[in-house]
């Protein structure tokens, strides 16, 4: 089991969290061409290594909160940007 | 079964990936096209893949009409496929069921049977007694948590012997002069003319791939890696839709055989069906994070056990004999991505998620086509890469993964 540590709720289990996947900046939307607003919505990186992703503390706290996994070990680090 | 080569230094097409969608398209190109000149490269050995790892069901009841045209033909391919390609690939078409516990199931279960009947594919809803008929060890009382209200039956579907496709099309794409390149991992693909760093990317042109073994040039690369979909893409300067996930499987010790057909619950995200060995094959959805590691965990085969048991009582004191995990590599719509890229003579035929085994051969003869033509072929005119620009998904609710 991936433990992931919310910065409010300390250790979790992955369960007990749900991962909202690679964190993505949302263009503006009133701004934004549609291809630019397409690939926000479905184009990922997808590396093979460290990804900054976003997790929700869904039996906890219910906050939204970033770190740092590496997608080959899961080993996570604290996203300090 | 299949010779070893040296490299040569250029190829009128190369396949990155030898698993079932490579091996096919290289012996979909040679027999249907008489393009020979064609290397598959495999950074490991054949079929070590998802091609080996899948839970080997077959089936084409999807939801969407593109689906269920698109899977159908690869149903029949798998049907004559000993005869065609002269190895035994044990395929038993021994019917495939979809169970429904709730009415919006049941009612997705609908939606598909006259879909796939429009589309002339066998499939129906069933009840929950002729489900018992059908497979006699599920219960089917309305006492549990999830009730088995029915079932999509499809008496086409079946499981088929994974390696042995791989195997079957490896050998015959040989015996007609592909050249297939083991432990021959790709580190970059040489592209110019593009928009991105290196003159990758968009308006680009391939030129060729480098490799741990040298250069070669090809005016055609085909990307039909699994798991490693976007990263090798990635060399192209073509991001793709794509999220990987693994998926877990696992075996039990063989038994007698009790279990005639193939059972599917997408509310308790597991499906199962009996080997001619006897042993249960157990599948499941792909992990809800995704990663590229490959270890099993114990909280699957904890929720499996649990959900086998819900649906099958009987098989209490059965022991598993191992599990393992494959790579899925999930797009926005459930539909894999196919065909021309926007950088010219760069093709993909990823996005497999949990459906690529069953489409492999079909995969294999459309991407021969679109490559024979210059054009993506009709059949996967919808899975092109710019439906993701232009907005034109193919929700495909009828995937392994989406629970209902």
């Amino acid at each position: 089991m991936i433990v992931v540590p919310c910065p409010n709720c300390g250790p979790r289990n992955a369960s007990d969290l749900r991962n909202c996947g690679e964190t993505v900046v949302r263009p503006n939307p009133s701004t934004t061409s549609l291809r630019e607003w397409r690939t926000y919505l479905y184009i990922r990186e997808n590396p093979a290594g460290w990804l900054t992703e976003t997790w929700y503390c869904r039996n906890g706290c219910r906050r939204y909160f970033t770190i740092e996994r590496n997608t080959s070990t899961n080993e996570i680090r604290e996203n300090n940007s | 079964m299949w010779r070893r080569h040296t490299l040569k230094s250029h190829y009128d097409v190369i396949i990155i990936g030898g698993g079932i969608h490579g091996l096919a398209t290289a012996y979909y190109l040679a027999k249907n096209h008489g393009i020979t000149n064609v290397a598959v490269v495999d950074k490991g050995y054949l079929g070590g893949g998802g091609s080996g790892r899948n839970t080997a069901i077959v089936r084409s009841n999807y939801l969407t009409p593109e689906g269920v045209a698109f899977y159908d033909r690869s149903l029949e391919l798998y049907n004559t496929m000993a005869t065609d390609l002269n190895l035994n690939v044990m395929f038993s078409r021994r019917g495939h069921l979809t169970l429904a516990h709730t009415d919006s199931a049941l009612r997705t279960m609908n939606w598909r049977a006259e879909v796939n009947k429009l589309a002339g594919v066998d499939s129906s809803v069933i009840g929950p007694q002729e489900v018992k008929e059908l497979a006699p060890s599920l219960d089917v009382s309305t006492g549990t948590r999830y009730p088995i209200l029915g079932a999509l039956y499809h008496p086409p579907g079946g499981i088929v012997r994974h390696d042995a496709v791989v195997w079957g099309y490896a050998r015959a794409a040989d015996h007609l002069g592909v050249e297939l390149h083991q432990e021959t991992e790709v580190l970059d693909i040489l592209v110019t003319g593009g928009e991105g760093p290196d003159g990758k990317g968009h308006g680009g042109k391939v030129t060729g791939i480098r490799t741990n073994r040298g250069d070669i040039s090809s005016p055609v690369v085909v990307n039909c890696t699994a798991g490693w979909a976007s990263l090798i893409s990635n060399m192209a300067g073509v991001p793709l839709p794509i999220t990987t996930h693994p998926l877990q499987a696992a075996v039990t010790e063989p038994c007698k055989v009790f279990l005639p057909t193939v059972v599917v619950s997408g509310s308790l995200h597991v499906y199962v069906s009996q080997t001619d060995r006897g042993e249960l094959v157990f599948g499941a959805s792909v992990d809800p994070v995704g990663t590229y590691r490959v270890n099993g965990t114990l909280e699957f085969i904890e929720e499996l056990a649990g959900h086998v048991l819900e649906l099958m009582p009987g098989i209490s004191k059965m022991r598993l004999l191992r599990q393992w995990s494959g790579l899925c590599d999930m797009t926005p719509d459930y539909s894999p991505v196919m065909g021309y890229t926007q950088v010219a003579g760069y093709l993909v035929d990823v996005g497999w998620g949990t459906y690529g085994f069953k489409a492999g051969p079909v995969s294999g003869e459309t991407m021969a086509e679109s490559i024979a033509i210059g054009r993506n072929a009709d059949l996967i005119a919808s899975f092109g890469i710019e439906r993701f620009t232009e907005g034109d998904l193919v929700g495909e609710k009828g995937a392994a993964a989406v629970g209902h």
